[in-house]
C-alpha cells in the first residue's frame, strides 16, 4: 500500500510568504510536493469561505500565511486576517470541523527555511491525521439541515 | 470562448532538470480552453518572447500563462511582451515552476504532477481575467531623504542637481554621519573630513535642498508619487535664523562633562553644543536631558551670554506635513557594543576600545588631536592588538553575517598606528582577510609588507589586565594551533556593524520590509538593489547592509537616479489592481447595502460613499465607492464584504474560487 499523500493548499500573501517561498527556492531548500501555493495580495484578502471551498473540493489540509504583525505591506491586512482566523477557528470547531488541519502562520520574505519547515511539519501532521473524509459527512449534514 | 496559450520555460536546466517540461506542456495543452502549449529553453530571452508574441498574433490568444520563474521576477517582462503583441498585459499570468517547484523538489513523477497542477490553476484563473488599464496619478516632484550621512548627502545632491526639490532630514544636530567621525579612509588614506565636509557645505547651500537637522520622520502615508510625510522637528531651543554660530554659549555652558557622541565617549561636550567644529549647520542645540535649566529650573547662562538673543527655552517640537513623491532611506548603521563578549574586557578595561573609538583617536579633530594615546593614562601604546570579527561571523554570540568593512579598516588602523607611533608593534588577530575591492588586497599587502603589521590567524580567547598591561591570549592556527600571548598596551575590537536601534520601527512606519537583522530589504537582491518592495521608496547605504564608502556612494547615486526617473514624468501609471464596488441595472443598481464595513477595514481611507439618484435627483441608494487613486489593492475590504458587492480586479472572488477548484481537481 502506498503512503497517503495529502493534498494541501497554501493561501499566502504576495509580499511576505510568497517571497519567503521564493527564497526557499533560491536557497534550494527541499520540501514535500504536497503543498501548492495560491497567491493573494494580502492575507487580509483571504475570505475564509475559500478555505471551506478548498475542503469541499477535497483538500486534506490548509496553510494560511502572511507577514508578521506590523510588517504588513498594507499596514493592517494581516491583523484583520488574524482576527478573522480567531473568530473562524472557534466557529469551525463548533461545526465539528477539524481545525488541526489548518495551519496559520507568519513567514517573512527573509524566512525561506521557515517556510520549508512549515510545509514539512504540516504535511507530517496531515499525514498522521489521514484523508479528510469527515468533511464530506459534515458538509452533507449541513446541506440536509439547510434543505429542511 | 477562451483561447489560452501556455508557455513552459526550461529556465536553462533550472526547471527541466527536475520537471518533465514536455509532459507539462502536453498535459496542459489538453485543458479546456487551451489553444496552444509549448516549451522552450529560455522563455524570457528574446526568441522566447518572440514565440509568445507570434503565437498571440497567429492564434488570436485571449490569455497567456507563462510557467517559469517567480512572477515577482519576470511578471512585468512577460506582461510587456503580451502588450507588444496587442494583448492586454493583465491577461497574462505566471505560474511559478522554478522557486515553488523545480528548485524545492527532487526529480520525480510527483514533481511533474505538481507542475501540471500549478499551471492548470493559473489557466483557470486567466480564463476569468479581464483587461485592465493603468491608473494615472500625478507625481509630486519633491524627494524626501532620510539620513544625512554620506549616502543621504550624495542622494540629495544628485536629485537636487537634476533640478528637483529635496528635503533632507537628519536626526542628529549635524549632517555628516559616521563618515565625519572617520580619520582616514582606505585604500587611499585620504582624510575623511577633507572629502566629506565640502559636500556637507554644498548640501547646506544648494538652492534645491532644504536641510532639517535634529528632525525625524513621524509618519508616512500615501503611495508612490503622492506620499504625505509628517516630520518632527525636535526643539533645538535656539532660533536658527538669529543664531550666528559664534559659540560663546558652548564655551561658557557649566555642564561640561557629558560624554560626546561624536567622539564615541572619548571626549566630553557641553549641554548646549555643536557636535563637532565642522558641523553643518554650525549652530548649537540644547540637550534637554543634560541641561541644568531644563533639569533643575535654574541657569540660563547661555541666554544671558548670547549676543544675538537666539536662545529659546520655550521652543516646542514642531510637526510639519510634507507632500513628497519619493523617499530615499539612508539612515545608516550602528556599531555593536562588544559588551556581550566579556572575554575581550570591553567596558571593564579602559584601554579596550572599539574600531570607531580608534578612528576618533587617530583623527586630527579627535580628543587627542590625532595622537594615538591610551584612554586610561594618555600614554602612547608600544604594543597594540587588533581583534577582527569581534561579533561578526559569530552565530553563537554575535551576528552570523560578515560586517564587510572591518578587514579593511583594521588594516588601515594598524597602518595608521605604525605611521604615527614609530617603533610600535601591532598585531591583528583575524579569521580570514576579506579584501575584495579595487586596490583593497594591495592595501592589505602594504600593511603586512611595508608597515610590518603582524597578522595572526586565530581567535582571541581572553584579555585581562596585569601590571598595567593588557594580556591578550589567543591562538595561532597556522602554527599548529600554538597558543599566543601578547602583552599589549591597547586592544582595538573591530566590532560588528549592525542595524540602527530604530530601524525596525522606521521600517514599520514606512511599510518596507526588513530582514532578521533589521537591515532594510531591497526589492530584489540582484536586479533591484536600491528599490524596496514599496514603490517610490528607495534605499541607499548601510541601512540595507554593511557597506564601505565607495559602495554607499554608488548606491546613493543609484537611488537618486531612480528618483530622477520617477520625477521625469508628470503622470505615473499605477497598477490597476484595485477594488471595485459592483453596479448593475435598475432596480438593483448595486448589491451593496451600504453597511460600510469595507470603509472601516480599509487601511488607506480609499472607500467613500456614493449616492445613486434617479433622473430627478432623488436618492435611491447609498453605496460604497472606491477611490482608485488611493486604493492599493490589498483586498481586505473584499473579504469583509457581507453581500459580496466589492471585488478586486486581478484577484476577484471568481478567480480565486476557480483557482482553488482547479488546484484540487486533478483526477
Amino acid at each position: 500500500m502506498t503512503e497517503f499523500e495529502p493534498k494541501i493548499v497554501a493561501f499566502v500573501c504576495n509580499w511576505c510568504t510568497y517571497a519567503g517561498a521564493d527564497l526557499t527556492g533560491t536557497s534550494r531548500i527541499k520540501y514535500a510536493q504536497n503543498v501548492k501555493i495560491i497567491r493573494f495580495p494580502c492575507t487580509g484578502r483571504i475570505d475564509f469561505m475559500l478555505l471551506l471551498k478548498a475542503f469541499g473540493e477535497g483538500a486534506d489540509g490548509i496553510i494560511v500565511s502572511g507577514c508578521h504583525p506590523n510588517d504588513c505591506h498594507y499596514t493592517s491586512g494581516n491583523f484583520h486576517a488574524r482576527r478573522r482566523w480567531i473568530m473562524f477557528r472557534g466557529l469551525l470547531d463548533l461545526l465539528g470541523i477539524d481545525i488541526r488541519r489548518i495551519q496559520y502562520s507568519w513567514v517573512s520574505a527573509a524566512e525561506g527555511a521557515k517556510w520549508a519547515d512549515i510545509v514539512n511539519s504540516t504535511v507530517k501532521t496531515i499525514r498522521e491525521l489521514g484523508p479528510y473524509t469527515d468533511y464530506a459527512k459534515v458538509a452533507g449534514y449541513l446541506e440536509k439541515e439547510v434543505k429542511e | 470562448m477562451s483561447k489560452i496559450g501556455v508557455f513552459i520555460c526550461h529556465c536553462g536546466e533550472n526547471i527541466s532538470s527536475t520537471v518533465d517540461v514536455v509532459r507539462v506542456a502536453e498535459e496542459t495543452g489538453k485543458l479546456e480552453g487551451v489553444e496552444f502549449s509549448t516549451d522552450y529553453k529560455y522563455m524570457c530571452s528574446d526568441p522566447g518572447q518572440t514565440i509568445i508574441k507570434q503565437t498571440i498574433k497567429e492564434k488570436g490568444l485571449t490569455g497567456v500563462v507563462v510557467a517559469a520563474c517567480s512572477p515577482r521576477m519576470h511578471e512585468p517582462t512577460f506582461r510587456k511582451a503580451c502588450q507588444e503583441a496587442g494583448l492586454n498585459p493583465y491577461m497574462c499570468e505566471m505560474s511559478n515552476l522554478r522557486e515553488h517547484c523545480s528548485w524545492v523538489h527532487d526529480k520525480s513523477e510527483a514533481t511533474t504532477q505538481k507542475a501540471i497542477d500549478l499551471v492548470r490553476t493559473l489557466v483557470e484563473k486567466v480564463k476569468l481575467n479581464k483587461p485592465l488599464y493603468p491608473i494615472k496619478v500625478p507625481v509630486t516632484k519633491t524627494a524626501l531623504v532620510l539620513g544625512g550621512g554620506i549616502a543621504g548627502i550624495q542622494a540629495s545632491l544628485d536629485i537636487a542637481n537634476a533640478g528637483h526639490k529635496v528635503i533632507l532630514v537628519e536626526k542628529d544636530p549635524s549632517i555628516g554621519g559616521h563618515m565625519s567621525q572617520l580619520s582616514e579612509t582606505f585604500p587611499t588614506l585620504d582624510c575623511s573630513q577633507c572629502i566629506l565636509t565640502p559636500r556637507m557645505v554644498e548640501v547646506a547651500q544648494h538652492p534645491n535642498i532644504t536641510l532639517w537637522t535634529y528632525a525625524e520622520l513621524e509618519k508616512l502615508e500615501g503611495f508612490i508619487g503622492n506620499f504625505k510625510a509628517t516630520i518632527r522637528k525636535k526643539a533645538k531651543s535656539i532660533d536658527e535664523n538669529i543664531c550666528n554660530g559664534c559659540g560663546h554659549c558652548t564655551t561658557k555652558c557649566p555642564t561640561k562633562k557629558i560624554p560626546s557622541e561624536f567622539n564615541t565617549g572619548l571626549g566630553t561636550r557641553t549641554a548646549i553644543y555643536v557636535p563637532f567644529p565642522q558641523a553643518v549647520p554650525n549652530k548649537p542645540v540644547i540637550d534637554k536631558d543634560n541641561c541644568t535649566y531644563y533639569q533643575k529650573g535654574k541657569c540660563k547662562i547661555c541666554e544671558k551670554l548670547c549676543p544675538t538673543g537666539a536662545i529659546r527655552f520655550d521652543q516646542q517640537d514642531e510637526l510639519v506635513e510634507l507632500e513628497v513623491g519619493a523617499v530615499v532611506i539612508a539612515t545608516g548603521f550602528n556599531v555593536m557594543q562588544p559588551s556581550g563578549f566579556p572575554e575581550y574586557g570591553y567596558g571593564k578595561y579602559k584601554d579596550v576600545i572599539t574600531g570607531l573609538q580608534f578612528e576618533r583617536l587617530a583623527s586630527a579633530s579627535g580628543p587627542t588631536l590625532g595622537e594615538i594615546r591610551r584612554p586610561s593614562d594618555g600614554k602612547i601604546p608600544e604594543k597594540i592588538v587588533f581583534v577582527a570579527c569581534a561579533g561578526s561571523r559569530d552565530p553563537a554570540k554575535g551576528i552570523p553575517y560578515c560586517s564587510k568593512i572591518c578587514c579593511m579598516y583594521t588594516a588601515k588602523h594598524a597602518m595608521l598606528y605604525q605611521h604615527k607611533v614609530h617603533g610600535g608593534k601591532s598585531y591583528i588577530f583575524y579569521m580570514d582577510i576579506r579584501a575584495a575591492g579595487k586596490n583593497y588586497e594591495e592595501f592589505v599587502r602594504r600593511a603586512i609588507v611595508d608597515d610590518e603589521v603582524n597578522y595572526i590567524r586565530g581567535r582571541v580567547s581572553k584579555v585581562y589586565e596585569e601590571n598595567g598591561k593588557l594580556i591578550v591570549k589567543g591562538v595561532d592556527t597556522l602554527l599548529n594551533a600554538k597558543p599566543v600571548e601578547i602583552e599589549a598596551d591597547m586592544v582595538v575590537l573591530a566590532s560588528a556593524a549592525v542595524a540602527n536601534p530604530g530601524a525596525e520601527e522606521l521600517a514599520q512606519k514606512m511599510h518596507v520590509s526588513y530582514d532578521s537583522y533589521n537591515f532594510f530589504s531591497e526589492a530584489h537582491p540582484k536586479l533591484k538593489p536600491v528599490e524596496t518592495n514599496t514603490a517610490g521608496i528607495f534605499l541607499a547605504g548601510a541601512c540595507q547592509a554593511p557597506k564601505d564608502i565607495p559602495e554607499t556612494v554608488s548606491q546613493a547615486s543609484g537611488a537618486a537616479s531612480k528618483v530622477i526617473i520617477l520625477f521625469s514624468q508628470n503622470e505615473l501609471s499605477r497598477e490597476p489592481v484595485v477594488a471595485v464596488v459592483n453596479r448593475s441595472a435598475p432596480p438593483v443598481y448595486s448589491t451593496c447595502v451600504g453597511c460600510f464595513m469595507c470603509a472601516s477595514a480599509c487601511p488607506y481611507q480609499a472607500i467613500g460613499e456614493e449616492l445613486i439618484t434617479d433622473r430627478k435627483g432623488n436618492v435611491i441608494k447609498r453605496v460604497a465607492k472606491v477611490n482608485p487613486g488611493l486604493c492599493q489593492g490589498c483586498g481586505t475590504c473584499v473579504a469583509f464584504c457581507r453581500s459580496k458587492s466589492i471585488d478586486i480586479d486581478g484577484y476577484s472572488n471568481e478567480q480565486m474560487y476557480s483557482e482553488v477548484m482547479a488546484l484540487l481537481n486533478n483526477d
